[in-house]
């Protein structure tokens, strides 16, 4: 199969309006002819199903909990990008481009990129109009900060809770069109598999979260924006309810999956503190603006912070990168903290842990302005640990945090399924092998407030469709499909809890498939991980009924899904041989323990294309073409 | 800091459906960690459950950091515990002592209906979003962010209202099961901001015309829905939302 990205040709500036030109339009008398579902209500979902509702098309829109507002997209802190250069610092888009680009250690595509620093100066003026608080100054304009990674000012944030800002502006939209009977919201459903007839993406098999029942749905378009697949490590800083079943099982009725193992390991979170541990809370890495990364210079330096004095202690960021310093992008800072850690130099009792200071940030600017910038992350800290990050340092660590990796899109946003959309964080195309800070909320909603309303039209004015009812063989096979599965799950009646398997696909792939990777381990994974998931099937305990609520049943196909994406995480990082952003391959650095990429034969988007779990995955390459920014070592010094 | 691990009991309620009568019963939880969640040591009676071939207890949670708004429950009669300024995710069991027994009961309101044990449904809230809680703007064509002037003090007041994460603790701890402050939230916080000026009156009016049929009793000052709102939301967002509907009424 060729792997067409379907990029638009001409210079870089001048792609999208050109495909915006060329692309197909629907008569608007013709929308209300087309039904799209959309699974998902975060940035990307939502902002997909209000905008595509305004435009007249019939939308169906599906989450997994009570409202559309509660989608992860609201745990980002930090902010959101854009090219605005409202701070007059030299910002332009071919900067956020550039930026974009580097920051993701030239693994994305060029148009994609480009695209998407264009159209985040859109964003922020839709945000603002639908009145998301943004922080503003005293004159009544912005306040912008820099942010991971970044050396101009040009994230806009809202407190220490812009997504939250951002999804409900998204979601203000779409219950507007879900009260002009637009949009129809379908909340409690659970996707469990994708409908395909012709080999067209047509619908979707849900259950129903609170009666259990099994309904089947048609379209002609199918958009899913389900989020990443980070809660595969059991730990991480998603919600409890965010899976990757959605793209999984599209991926297994024929999505290629890009680019799996590349994951994003955040570099200030809170601490584990025991194996009780649900989540770990992420705190933003605005905190990084003005906190100093330390730890003791010494080994086994037990003393309490405070006790030890400037000369035993080791700014290692400062030190090792002069001119970023603590602000370097986050695979470096959190590769730097677990080299420090390994060295014995990490902080508390655990020893898993860096010091994040603000000793020196509140002598300079005062509490109260540190106060005002980070309140509610100091809250949130003293909360969760009991210490008071005024008085104290907070211990942070590493935690995984996001997935570059998804299902595989071409510049229309359509997977390998003609018909099949992916959106935001569930496809793999912006943020190659690392995303820089404030860019996920970018690029949510960028696919879905700017980039989908277009190339969906194209797709559906441009294609022919079989009419087609729930009643055709297509629909009955996946629901019957889906109903023997839990069945099946609910039979099993084994010694060993869908939790504790959970844990146990968590701890492999944060062992063996984590922040350093190497031959070794990742073979040990790919041979472990098979043995997990035949033992799930023999000896799984799932609890209750599927004809009522029952979390547990709804865990245990989610849990089962990771088992399988595991394995496919583990073997795309044994064939990326290179290192690149945040999947570092120790086999493959420089003199100074910098990831060292190898451009001449890693070049390339990974699709991987599924045969069926006894057989193996085949590799499809999509080449990156570097026509405009020359590859470089990154260099953060 | 000494940590010492705690023997809870707990009195839960468990309602199989919505049309069950539902009822207390009581469990044991022990080697509960003082750093751990309330929802946490929730998941340790859960697991020991399924263990035991029992009936693990339903309760919504998400993201665990206090932001979804998807928890909410009643412990020892106050809507997410003890602490305020909190969800119940946030919660530590260090607010609690050894042999402490803790009642957990969901949220009480005829506008939201249990559906199972502490699981209720809280789609009266997105109705009465879908009335008037939005700006009317089409995707695209708005002006420029900076062409609009915003106080920075009514923006700070803005994003106070809009901190509210739907949660429903304030219909909750409500005597009257009312919902002024979550809709006193979302009129002041559009109210507060100039983009919200030109559709100010048909939104208050929708927005409280929907309150009152979905069944929501009426506000009568009693304050509790602030004492227990996790993003503290202050009452004068209800003294505003009353304004407000008078303006519509003129």
């Amino acid at each position: 199969m060729n792997l067409d990205a379907k990029i638009p040709t001409g210079a870089l500036e001048g792609k999208w309006d050109k495909h915006r030109f060329e692309m197909h339009v629907v008569n608007p008398a013709n929308k209300r002819k087309f039904s799209i579902i959309v699974v998902g209500t975060g940035l990307a979902g939502a902002s997909a199903a209000a905008s595509l509702g305004e435009l007249g098309y019939n939308v169906k829109n599906f989450c997994i909990q009570d409202s559309a507002r509660r989608a992860h997209s609201i745990g980002a802190q930090g902010g959101i990008n854009a090219a605005k250069n409202y701070q007059n610092d030299g910002d332009s888009i071919w900067r956020l481009f550039y930026d974009t680009i580097k920051g993701g250690d030239y693994r994305a595509r060029e148009a994609n990129v480009y695209r998407l620093a264009q159209v985040s100066n859109e964003i922020i003026d839709q945000c603002v109009a639908q009145g998301v608080p943004f922080a503003r100054e005293y004159g009544g304009l912005f306040a912008n900060r820099s942010f991971g990674g970044a050396l101009v000012s040009r994230t806009f944030y809202a407190r220490g809770q812009t997504g939250q800002q951002l999804l409900l502006g998204a979601y203000s939209a779409l219950m507007r069109q879900v009260g002009e009977g637009t949009v129809q919201m379908y909340p409690r459903h659970e996707m469990v598999d994708l409908v395909l007839i012709d080999g067209k993406a047509r619908g979707i098999i849900t259950r129903n979260i609170v009666s259990g029942e099994y309904e089947s749905h048609l379209a002609d378009a199918v958009i899913l924006a389900t989020g990443g697949y980070g809660t595969a490590y059991y730990l991480s800083t998603l919600a409890i309810n965010s899976n990757a079943s959605a793209i999984w099982r599209a991926h297994k009725k024929g999505a290629f999956f890009g680019n799996p193992c590349y994951v994003q390991i955040h570099p200030t979170c809170i601490p584990r503190s025991g194996d009780y541990q649900s989540k770990l809370t992420l705190m933003s890495e605005s905190l990084r603006n003005d906190g100093r990364v330390w730890v003791p210079k010494n080994k086994d330096d037990k003393r309490a912070p405070g006790e030890i004095p400037e000369e035993d202690r080791d700014y290692y960021l400062e030190r090792r990168y002069p001119t970023f310093g603590n602000m370097v992008p986050r695979d470096v800072a959190s590769r730097n903290a677990k080299a420090v850690c390994d060295e014995g130099r990490g902080a508390g009792d655990t020893g898993l842990a860096v010091y994040l200071d603000f000793a020196s940030a509140i002598e300079r600017l005062g509490k109260h302005t540190i106060e005002e910038r980070y309140g509610n992350l100091f809250e949130m800290y003293h909360l969760i640990t009991d210490e008071n990050a005024y008085d104290v340092p907070m211990r942070i660590y590493p935690a995984v945090h996001y997935t570059m990796g998804g299902i595989w899109v071409d510049y229309n946003l359509m997977s390998t399924i003609p018909g099949l959309h992916v959106l935001g964080e569930a496809n793999f195309s912006d943020h190659g092998a690392n995303r820089l800070g404030a860019s996920a909320l970018m690029q949510g909603l960028s696919d879905g407030y700017f980039v989908i309303p277009y190339t969906i039209g194209d797709y559906l004015a441009g294609t022919e469709l079989k009419k087609a009812t729930i009643e055709d063989d297509a629909f009955k096979a996946a629901l019957s499909e889906a109903k023997q599965k839990d069945q099946k799950l609910l039979s099993i009646n084994g010694n060993k809890t869908v939790k504790e398997f959970h844990r146990e696909i968590g701890s492999i792939l944060w062992e063996y498939v984590g922040m350093g990777r190497n031959e070794k381990d990742l073979k040990h994974a790919i041979q472990e991980i098979p043995k997990l998931r035949e033992e799930f099937w023999q000896n799984v305990k799932v609890v209750g009924t599927s004809d009522s609520m029952n979390k547990n049943l709804e865990f245990a196909g989610r849990v089962a899904d990771y088992i399988e994406l595991a394995e496919l995480m583990a073997i795309d990082a044994l064939h990326r041989k290179e290192s690149c952003g945040g999947h570092f391959r120790e086999e493959s650095q420089t003199e100074e323990g910098e990831a060292l990429r190898d451009d001449e034969n890693f070049s390339f988007v990974s699709a991987w294309e599924f045969n069926g779990l006894d057989k193996e995955w085949t590799l499809h390459k999509e080449s990156l073409l570097f026509e405009n920014v020359i590859p470089t070592q990154r260099s953060y010094k | 800091m000494e940590n010492k691990n705690l023997t809870i009991h707990l009195k839960i309620w468990r309602q199989k459906n919505s049309s069950d009568k539902g009822g207390f019963k009581s469990y044991t939880v022990h080697d509960v960690n003082q750093d751990m969640s309330f929802l946490e040591m929730l998941d340790i009676l859960n697991e020991d459950l399924i263990k035991k071939d029992g009936d693990p207890i339903e309760f919504d949670n998400d993201c665990r950091e206090g932001i979804c708004g998807m928890c909410g429950l009643v412990i020892n009669g106050t809507a997410h515990g003890p602490r305020s300024g909190t969800t119940t995710c946030e919660l530590r069991m260090r607010e609690f002592e050894d042999g402490d027994t803790i009642v957990v009961e969901p949220w009480r309101a005829k506008a939201f209906p249990v559906q199972k044990d502490l699981v209720v449904d809280r789609t009266a809230f997105d109705r009465i979003m879908a009335k008037g809680g939005f700006i009317t703007v089409r995707t695209g064509g708005v002006p420029e962010a900076r062409s609009l002037l915003v106080q920075k003090e009514k923006s700070d007041e803005a994003m106070d209202m809009a901190a509210c994460i739907g949660c429903g603790a304030c219909v909750a701890a409500c005597p009257n099961a009312s919902a002024a402050l979550f809709v006193g939230a979302k009129i002041s916080h559009l109210a507060l901001l100039p983009q919200g000026h030109p559709e100010a009156k048909r939104r208050a009016d929708q927005m409280v015309a929907q309150m009152d049929a979905e069944l929501f009793g009426t506000c009568s000052n009693h304050g509790e829905c602030e004492a227990v709102c996790p993003k503290e939301i202050s009452i004068t967002g209800i003294a505003r939302m009353r304004r407000e509907f008078w303006k519509a009424m003129a």
